[in-house]
Parts: C-alpha cells; sequence; structure tokens
C-alpha cells in the first residue's frame, strides 16, 4: 500500500544532520519503505547520507512516500517530526 | 645551537609547556592515518572474502563506535548525537552497498572499493549548495577511516580506553583527542611537534600536568610501556632512566612539590611592590573550566578569554545560545572581577572542523582573526550577540584580535552597533557601555597606537604575536625559535610606545602574552607602566612573588639602564642579575619552566 504526503522543511537548519538521523531513527521503527522525492529525484528515506544528499534548507517542500502495512502510520510520525521542527527551537 | 641532542642516556630536549615532574610508564597513541593499498581480485571465492572481510570490519567499527559512545564523559555526553550519525552511516546503503557492488563487479579489494565509495558520495556532497549539509562529508570520512583502519587489522585506538596512569606519547594531540581522554588517568603529555600555545599545552596546564612538546621525534623513540621521566620545568623527557636518575627526580619532585605548596599561598595577596604601587593580575583562559584554576592561583579576573575552543570543538559555527550561555558562565563565575572576551581569533592554523578554507601559504600572514570576521560578518555578528547578550551577568569586556589599523577598528565598531541596534528592537537586554578595547599585536597598531587610543577603553598587547611579527620570527618553527626574543629592545620599545599613547589617551594597557608570566619580566614591565598583567594561571603566585619583593622606584632605575643596552643578549643579563639580585629564588632554575629564559646563551 503506497502513501504519499507533502512536507514543507519549517526549522532553520533545515533537514540537518541531526535531523537526517531522527528521519531514519524513525523509518527504521516501521516495516514500511520510506522514499523521499524533491525536483523528480526519489532516494531511499532509511540511508542518512541519501536524505542529507537531497539538500533541504528551511523553506524545502518535498514529498514523503511510504510502501507498505504501516505506511499511513510511519507518514503520520513523520510529519509530527517535520512539524515539530525536529525538536528544535527555531 | 643544537636542537634535540640525544645524549647517551636517553635524554630529549624539547620546549616545557606545563610544569611538573612526572615518572611513569608511556602509552603511545598512534594517530598516524591507516596505510592503504589496491589490489585486484583474481578469483571468484577470493571477491567471496574480500566482501566477507569488509562485513567484518564494518561490525568491528560498529562495536567499537557502540564502546566509545558508552564511555563518553557526562560532560560531553550531549554530542553522543554525532556518533548515533556515524553508526548510521556504517549501515548506510550509499557507502555499504556501492562498495560490496565494487568488491564483486569490478573485483578490487575492500580498501579500495571503499576509497571509490567515498569519492562517489564526495562528489554528491560537494554539490551541495549548504555548507552545514556539505560539511557532513567529514562524518563519511571519520567513518571510512576507522573501517580502513579495521580492514588492517588496527582498531582506532581511543584515548578513552585508558585504564592505568600514564604518560601520553603521540605526533601531536588533537582536541579531539583530549576530549575522549579520561584525565584522571594521564600523568602528563609529550608530543613530536606544537608549541607553546599549542592544544596540548593549553589542556596539560588547564589539567595542571605536565607537559613537554616539539621532541621532533619522541613517539618513534618511546614505546609502550618504557619508563619515562618526564621534566615539565626544563622540557625535558629521559627515555628508560637507569636507578640513580629516578632517584634524582624523585628528590626534585618532593622538592618543587613543597615549593609550590608554599608560592600557591601567595597567589592570594594583592601584587603590591614594597613601596606600595600596584598591578593586577589576571589570568589567561581558553576554556570555562579554567576559571576555577585561574581562581585557585589568585587571579584578579580573567584578562584573555580566548574564544576559539567551542568554534574548534563543534561541527560548523557553534550557535548564539551554546556561546551566549558559555560566556555568561564564565561571567557569573569570575564576577564580581571582569573577564576581557577576545571575539575569535580564527584562520591562520586555526579553522572550525569543517570549516577549512584554501590552505594559506604563509597564514600568519593571512586572512585570520578581525581579518576573518569582518569577512564572514555573520559568523562575527553570531558571536557579538552571545558577548552582548551575556554581558548583563556579569563585568564583560570585549576586545578585538589583530588590529592593524583605524579602519578595521571602526568597522568592527559599526557592526557592535548594528547588532546591539538589533538587539534593542528586541528588546534583549545588554551592556550599553561594554567597554571595548583592541589587542596590540601587529607592528602597524604600535606605531598608530595613538591613533586607535582615540576609539577605545583599552589596549591589551599581545606579546606572543607581536614579537613574531617585529622580529619575523615563527615561533613554532624549531630552527629560528631561538631567535624569538621578548627582551629585544625593539620589542621593548614598541611596548613603551604602546604604553605612552595609552597613557596620553587616558585608557588602560594591559599586556597579555607570555611576558607577563615571566618573572623576569616583571619589573620591567612594572617600570613600563603596564596597568594589568595577564598570564597562564599557574604562573600567578609566582609573579605576584616577584611584585611584591621588588619597588617600584628600583625598577625605575633599572628601566633607564635597560633602555640604554643595545641587544637582547645585554638586557637579559641585566635583568637576570638584578632579579636573581633581587629574589635568590629566581637562581634555582629547576623551580622555572623553561620558556622563561628559554632563548639563554647555549
Amino acid at each position: 500500500m503506497d502513501e504519499i504526503r507533502n512536507l514543507k522543511i519549517i526549522n532553520d537548519l533545515g533537514l540537518h544532520g541531526r535531523a537526517a538521523a531522527k528521519v531514519v531513527e524513525l523509518a527504521k521503527q516501521y516495516e514500511s519503505k520510506l522514499f523521499f522525492k524533491k525536483d523528480n529525484h526519489e532516494v531511499d528515506g532509511s540511508s542518512i547520507l541519501s536524505i542529507l544528499t537531497l539538500a533541504c534548507p528551511k523553506g524545502t517542500e518535498l514529498q514523503a512516500r511510504a510502501e507498505g502495512k504501516d505506511a499511513r502510520e510511519l507518514l503520520d510520525k513523520l510529519s509530527e517530526l517535520v512539524e515539530n521542527r525536529f525538536g528544535e527551537q527555531k | 645551537m643544537t636542537k634535540n641532542p640525544v645524549q647517551e642516556n636517553n635524554t630529549l630536549q624539547g620546549i616545557a609547556v606545563s610544569p611538573g615532574i612526572i615518572i611513569g610508564k608511556a602509552r603511545l597513541i598512534d594517530r598516524s592515518k591507516a596505510k592503504i593499498s589496491y589490489q585486484y581480485l583474481i578469483s571468484e571465492q577470493q571477491t567471496q572474502q574480500e566482501v566477507k572481510r569488509f562485513k567484518d570490519a564494518l561490525h568491528t567499527t560498529k562495536e567499537q563506535i557502540m564502546v566509545l559512545k558508552n564511555r563518553m564523559p557526562e560532560q560531553i555526553k550531549e554530542h553522543a548525537f554525532i556518533l548515533d550519525t556515524h553508526l548510521m552511516i556504517i549501515d548506510d546503503r550509499m557507502l555499504t552497498e556501492s562498495t560490496i557492488h565494487s568488491i564483486l563487479e569490478e573485483k578490487i579489494n575492500a580498501e579500495w572499493a571503499l576509497k571509490k565509495s567515498v569519492q562517489k558520495i564526495r562528489q554528491l556532497f560537494e554539490q551541495i549548495d549548504y555548507e552545514y549539509i556539505r560539511d557532513r562529508i567529514n562524518d563519511v570520512e571519520n567513518v571510512a577511516e576507522r573501517i580502513l583502519r579495521n580492514l588492517a587489522g588496527k582498531g582506532h585506538e581511543s584515548l578513552a580506553s585508558i585504564e592505568e596512569r600514564v604518560i601520553i606519547v603521540a605526533h601531536d594531540l588533537s582536541p579531539g583527542d583530549t576530549s575522549e581522554l579520561n584525565t584522571a588517568k594521564v600523568l602528563g603529555f609529550i608530543t613530536d611537534v606544537g608549541g607553546r600555545t599549542s592544544h596540548t599545552a593549553i589542556m596539560a596546564q588547564a589539567l595542571k600536568i605536565p607537559a613537554v612538546v616539539g621532541l621532533e621525534s619522541v613517539s618513534h623513540q618511546v614505546q609502550d610501556g618504557m619508563l619515562l621521566i618526564v621534566d615539565g620545568y626544563q622540557g625535558i623527557v629521559i627515555i628508560g632512566p637507569d636507578d640513580d636518575v629516578i632517584i634524582e627526580y624523585e628528590e626534585k619532585r618532593s622538592k618543587h612539590e613543597i615549593y609550590r605548596a608554599t608560592i600557591l599561598q601567595m597567589g592570594h595577596l594583592p601584587a603590591e611592590t614594597l613601596d606600595g604601587h600596584r598591578i593586577a593580575v589576571k589570568a589567561n583562559i581558553e576554556l570555562l573550566e579554567e576559571v576555577e584554576t585561574a581562581r585557585d592561583y589568585g587571579a584578579e579576573g580573567i584578562g584573555l578569554y580566548r574564544t576559539e575552543f567551542l568554534y574548534l570543538m563543534s561541527k560548523g559555527i557553534p550557535d548564539e545560545e551554546m556561546l551566549f550561555s558559555d560566556y555568561k558562565e564564565v561571567a557569573e563565575k569570575i564576577f564580581p572581577a571582569p573577564v576581557t572576551i577576545r571575539t575569535l581569533d580564527l584562520g591562520g592554523d586555526k579553522f572550525p572542523v569543517n570549516h577549512e578554507p584554501t590552505k594559506e601559504v604563509n597564514p600568519a600572514l593571512g586572512l585570520r582573526a578581525i581579518r576573518y570576521c569582518l569577512k564572514e560578518p555573520e559568523i562575527f555578528k553570531n558571536q557579538l550577540r552571545a558577548i552582548l547578550r551575556a554581558s548583563v551577568f556579569g563585568r564583560i569586556q570585549l576586545m578585538f584580535p589583530m588590529i592593524s589599523g583605524l579602519p578595521e577598528l571602526l568597522e568592527s565598531k559599526r557592526i557592535i552597533k548594528e547588532v546591539m541596534g538589533d538587539l534593542e528592537d528586541k528588546n534583549i537586554q545588554f551592556d550599553r557601555d561594554i567597554r571595548i578595547g583592541v589587542m596590540i599585536e601587529v607592528p602597524s597598531a604600535v606605531t598608530t597606537a595613538d591613533i586607535l587610543a582615540e576609539h577605545v577603553d583599552f589596549f591589551s598587547i599581545g606579546t606572543n604575536d607581536l614579537i613574531q611579527y617585529a622580529l619575523a620570527i615563527d615561533r613554532i618553527n624549531e630552527h629560528v625559535a631561538f631567535m624569538y626574543q621578548p627582551y629585544h629592545p625593539a620589542v621593548i620599545r614598541m611596548i613603551q610606545q604602546v604604553v605612552k599613547a595609552a597613557k596620553d589617551a587616558k585608557i588602560t594597557v594591559s599586556l597579555c602574552g607570555e611576558m607577563a608570566g615571566d618573572p623576569f619580566c616583571a619589573s620591567l614591565l612594572l617600570a613600563m607602566g603596564i596597568d594589568e598583567l595577564s598570564m597562564n594561571a599557574w604562573a600567578i603566585p609566582l609573579l605576584k612573588k616577584v611584585i611584591r619583593s621588588i619597588s617600584k622606584a628600583d625598577a625605575d632605575a633599572d628601566l633607564t639602564a635597560i633602555m640604554k643596552l643595545k641587544t637582547a643578549k645585554e638586557v637579559q643579563h641585566f635583568i637576570k642579575k638584578r632579579m636573581e639580585d633581587l629574589i635568590p629564588d629566581l637562581k634555582d632554575k629547576d623551580f622555572f619552566i623553561k620558556n622563561a629564559m628559554n632563548f639563554s646563551v647555549h
């Protein structure tokens, strides 16, 4: 089952090292596979290096896609993480 | 003169950077990069074995990082996330799958394949426009280096794993190495390279353990477990001493301990001459943790807080909050005494991790300190905001390093005004009357001191750099270091010129180079009219003792005589004789760090 969600990065530092690590950490907890797509380029959401090379500063809009049984749940948690600025202050 | 002669009894001469004598076992830290070989694999069986060897190395690397993470000291636990990132990189398909793919398809060995993967990842990262994301390539390289070492069967040695009390022997030590260190287990440091202001020196002083640097090849001459004597006063290291020498040094050591205990009591008395003239004595620090050491030794404030450490430690530029809380804590801890914060002196040979610019041929004359800050105004403003915000929590003064003329000073002050305006708009409190000063460490600042004086509240003479620039001597360069002469008539005349400009403009003048802590210079600097001396904390008690043993009137008379002398050697002989007559203690050279008279006739 494929689920798709549009996300906007709102924290000051964007999808930097620590934030990307949190995403990978989250993805690990689910069976579903996670992918990110930006400018028609899709990468593996369980690879921190792939996420970093997607280069997403503050303001970036990107699409998350999850494939698997718990896809919806994974994307819910992911949106929450992004909206909470990855737990960062700004 | 010859450097580092290996005498028959295996005595090495280096640069003494932190006092004390220790006798203990060597622990060698090999930080050389893993050597890699490039090989083609022939059979299917070989490639399969190679994949397994690679996977084993990944596994070992992972375990090592886990151990490192668990052993992280409490104070730096918050940095553990970097290690989590490293663990993720080890698992990352971009790194592992592509390496395995190369081994199988291109039939090359694991080291080569891994290098290729890193190269590919690096190319991707280089295209990223955002520095703080692009810089993460360093984590990939760090991880790859660990894996390579494990492939070579040579694990990354962690300083954290040291369990017995040892003397650390290394080619060089980085801030990263020393932060891993279980300091309770380290008796002292000795290194091949480094100078008096190297990281090793500063850490040893902060930890109050002896250190000798600049020993050239000690890390090749010493083996793990060898018995060593380290004399942090004379800069001597003895490898495998015989019984007589051990007894001799044991005696010296206990004598020192008694002497240090008595002199430490001196630290808390005012630095006042016999005829009632006072001079302020403060400490130079580099870390927040050193504030307490400074107070213990009797510092009447922090005369120089070097702010580079946080920048060198953190990956990228530290955020304003981190800087703010650090400055605030320093100000609070030393209050009611003041702290003078020097803005970033990065560049030259020091750049933040992951922020290395193009290599310069002549870094000391290149883009550093205030030049770097004016070129990177956002980095500068970030620090200024943190300093200004912290200024309401204590008595903070601010000073700019490496000012070489009026335009730099005015531009720096303009940026401060701008930052102040921002803070006002946001209703954030700061000390509007914060005292602003400049370091006088470039000869052009000396000759224009009268012009600069009209725009600042104080001067602080940074003799370490000033002497280097004035005499064209790189004191880290072992071959010319002996020509680094604080007693050079040129240096004395320059200091006098700066003091005069300060007095004419009625501003304070302090001196914060190593000269400030040299007991032989005290009388000279006092006579010249320096208001304040700032030095390594451990030098304070002795300096106060010297000041308390002399009179301003005698010092003035000596100055008149010194100004007539023509060479550094003449000045040095004059001062040495005078001071040893006044304070016989100074004759016992064993009591002093060799710095003071380092260039004495050999």
